[in-house]
């Protein structure tokens, strides 16, 4: 790897800042999990490294009432996939992030390398737009908050500008009677991108489906949802011939590439059979309460 | 500028001071500038989990970390897993060992190490925690079977306090 100046901010506004004077010739790093693969490989080759991954108290993992949970940017994703609070209350993300990678992977990456990298098979991407999420932005001029959804603008493309660090991942309460389900699709069990991620989150009362959530990873440029699939479960009961045509709707919408993991059609056709499945577990779990 | 940091590392419980390049891999410099060449590296680019070492206790791919932010970090390389006082080895090398737990032996050190790890945190694992906690390592003469007997055994071991 080249010569690189080298910088340490204390905080995320200092990062910022740093960001805003060297803007694309810089690149921040947290885990490194990517950044230095790519960096390896000369697929970028940044003059500056901003590295924030020691700036203090930007890893927590809050819940609150009213608000719901906030992740901070640094959280790394075994903290995520071991806090008893997001098993318990968020348990779609705990799975999502229990996929990813490996155990050494889980122990350096962080929330927010993970969506700013924008891999269109993001392994917390399919969970969080589900669970309604949000990302708060800093940049120089103050801050926003985004979607999750509407956070991804292609393959490792984000709405970030390059003076702007994602700070914080906020995710809402779940509704009553709310079930979550995310099924990553592979190979093997441990290091391997998805062939299929889909998520779900619905809520079931007195039978009736309603708040239906779909989300594909790996099979279209950005995580997406499957809206029309969502629309026609919603306010129905949940019947198997129902779940059949929603699941291959949500096939049609999939605008997947075939590659070295698997072939488009094949990954159509799981998007189908992955959505009836991941459904009807996320019904079983409102079943069970 | 471009000048090489002049940092200290904490290695295996001795302070080491050294020059790096900010995209010095700790890989790397524990290698070519520590001599501490227990560490494999084998992919270099996190795939493998051969050059895994615990910086705080955890397993961590040190092929994918930068030396220059491990300052004031405990690491613990495959060079400092046996006794210090002792040199008794720890109980996972012996069971690695007595049982050949490796054939090539390049996948040893991490698979140690991230076992280590597994047993500090859970006394007595069952096969399947013992085969989550090593998807991370690969092993190309593919030992896992008797690499996951090896972990188990150091787990008796362990609880036996032999």
């Amino acid at each position: 790897m080249d010569a690189v100046e080298y910088f340490t901010p204390r905080t995320m506004e200092e990062a910022c800042s740093l960001l805003s004077q060297y803007k694309e010739q810089a690149k921040v790093i947290a885990g490194g999990t990517d950044l230095l693969v790519w960096m390896k490989h000369g697929e970028i080759l940044p003059k500056y490294i901003i590295n924030i991954r020691d700036i203090p108290n930007e890893g927590y993992i809050v819940y609150d009432d009213k608000v719901g949970l906030s992740i901070g940017a640094l959280a790394t994703i075994h903290s995520i996939e071991a806090a008893s609070l997001i098993q318990e209350k968020f348990n779609i993300l705990a799975q999502a992030a229990s996929k990813l990678g490996t155990g050494q992977i889980r122990n350096q990456a962080t929330i927010a390398g993970n969506l700013c990298n924008a891999s269109p098979s993001a392994e917390l991407a399919p969970a969080l737009i589900v669970l309604g999420a949000k990302v708060r932005i800093l940049g120089t001029a103050g801050e926003r908050v985004v979607l999750i959804e509407d956070f991804f603008t292609g393959p490792g493309q984000t709405v970030l500008k390059p003076n702007e660090i994602l700070v914080e991942i906020q995710v809402p309460n779940l509704l009553p009677r709310s079930g979550g389900v995310y099924i990553k699709h592979t190979i093997r069990k441990a290091m391997d991108l998805a062939i299929v991620g889909v998520g779900i989150m619905i809520t079931v009362d007195r039978d009736i489906l309603s708040n239906v959530r779909i989300a594909l990873g790996a099979v279209a440029p950005t995580p997406i949802r499957a809206r029309k699939a969502e629309k026609i479960l919603t306010g129905k009961r949940l019947e198997d011939d129902l779940l059949e045509k929603a699941a291959l709707i949500a096939s049609e919408e999939s605008s997947p590439i075939s590659d070295v993991r698997s072939s488009a059609d094949y990954r159509k056709k799981m998007v189908k059979v992955l959505v009836a499945r991941a459904i009807k577990q996320a019904a079983e779990q409102v079943q069970a309460g | 500028m471009y000048e090489p940091m002049l940092i200290t590392l904490t290695v295996n419980r001795e302070e080491h001071e050294v020059k790096v390049w900010p995209t010095d891999t700790l890989a790397d410099v524990l290698r070519e500038k520590l001599g501490l060449t227990g560490t494999k590296i084998m992919c270099n680019e996190g795939e493998c989990g051969s050059c895994t070492i615990l910086i705080d206790g955890k397993p961590t791919l040190s092929c994918l970390t930068l030396a220059i932010e491990c300052e004031g970090k405990d690491i613990l390389t495959i060079e400092g897993l046996a006794d210090p006082e002792t040199g008794e080895l720890h109980p996972i090398q012996k069971a690695f060992v007595e049982r050949s737990g490796m054939q090539c032996g390049i996948c040893t050190p991490g698979m140690l190490l991230t076992a280590k790890a597994l047993l500090d945190k859970t006394r007595s694992p069952t096969e399947d925690e013992v085969r989550d906690a090593l998807a991370g390592n690969l092993c190309r003469c593919g030992n896992y079977k008797r690499i996951t007997e090896c972990v188990l055994a150091a787990a008796r071991m362990m609880q036996e306090g032999t």
